[in-house]
């Protein structure tokens, strides 16, 4: 499924989409950086509350196709022009990471 | 790309915001060098796992990556304060990282491992009071 469209089944709202029609495969949760990139596989979309600049570079590394942040958390304006330029997704919700994932789920089953 | 390449990155200790630039410049390198996607993934995420440490443990210190058609070799250089046990650091889930660095997400005890999860062999020369030089490779082929 693109992020774009599972961004609207899910109420998702975009804080940088500079790839609309990146494909998602699968999904990770996780706050601890070390623990999601040793884990998490390239394109799927991970869930986290974590939202300093180093979410970025996590992303980046491990190739994600989004990142989405639970309970309302959002980045800074600055992190999310750096995110544009870097070309990742990024989207936040006012859900729990539970919420998300049972959503997800649910989206994708 | 018959000789090796070597790249060199001062990491600033100072500047936890710019961690993991040495490991995206890289990343970014060897994609256009033509390599396997797997073999950048390996060499990213171990280097930046070892940059993030040098920020947290010792301020900083430097990177240089040589680059050959056979293997890529990483060697992370500091002058901290040497690790006391290193079958400890190498536990997952062992950490002596702050409570203001794991709000950041980091301190899972998770980095030592990653390290040498991702390459094909790692090594680690620490002195301590002196400074810490991890030297790991991951091969191509």
């Amino acid at each position: 499924m693109k992020i774009s469209e599972l961004a609207e089944k899910m109420q998702l709202i975009p804080q940088s989409l500079p790839d609309p029609d990146r494909e998602v495969e699968g999904f990770y949760a996780g706050d601890l950086l070390s623990w999601v990139m040793g884990r998490a596989q390239p394109d799927q979309a991970w869930f986290t509350i974590m939202s300093n600049v180093n979410v970025l570079a996590v992303a980046t590394l491990v190739d994600l196709s989004a990142v989405i942040l639970a309970e309302g958390v959002t980045l800074s304006e600055k992190d999310a022009e750096s995110a544009r330029e870097k070309g990742i997704n990024v989207f936040t919700s006012d859900k729990s990471t539970y919420e998300l994932c049972a959503l997800a789920g649910e989206l994708t089953r | 790309m018959a000789e090796a390449i070597t790249f060199h990155f001062d990491v600033d200790g100072e500047n936890f915001t710019s961690a993991g630039n040495a490991s995206v410049q890289v990343k970014r390198k060897l994609r256009h060098l033509g390599f396997p996607a797997d073999v950048i993934k390996r060499v990213a995420i171990a280097m930046y796992e070892g940059e993030i440490n040098m920020v947290i443990h010792a301020d900083g210190g430097s990177a240089d990556v040589i680059v050959s058609p056979e293997e890529v070799k990483i060697v992370l250089a500091d002058r901290g304060p040497g690790i006391p046990d290193v079958a400890l650091a190498m536990k997952e889930g062992y950490s002596t990282a702050s409570d203001s660095i794991r709000s950041l997400g980091f301190g899972a005890g998770m980095g030592l491992p990653n390290m040498k999860r991702y390459t094909d062999s790692m090594e680690i020369d620490t002195k301590l009071g002196v400074g810490t030089t991890i030297t790991m490779t991951v091969k191509v082929a």
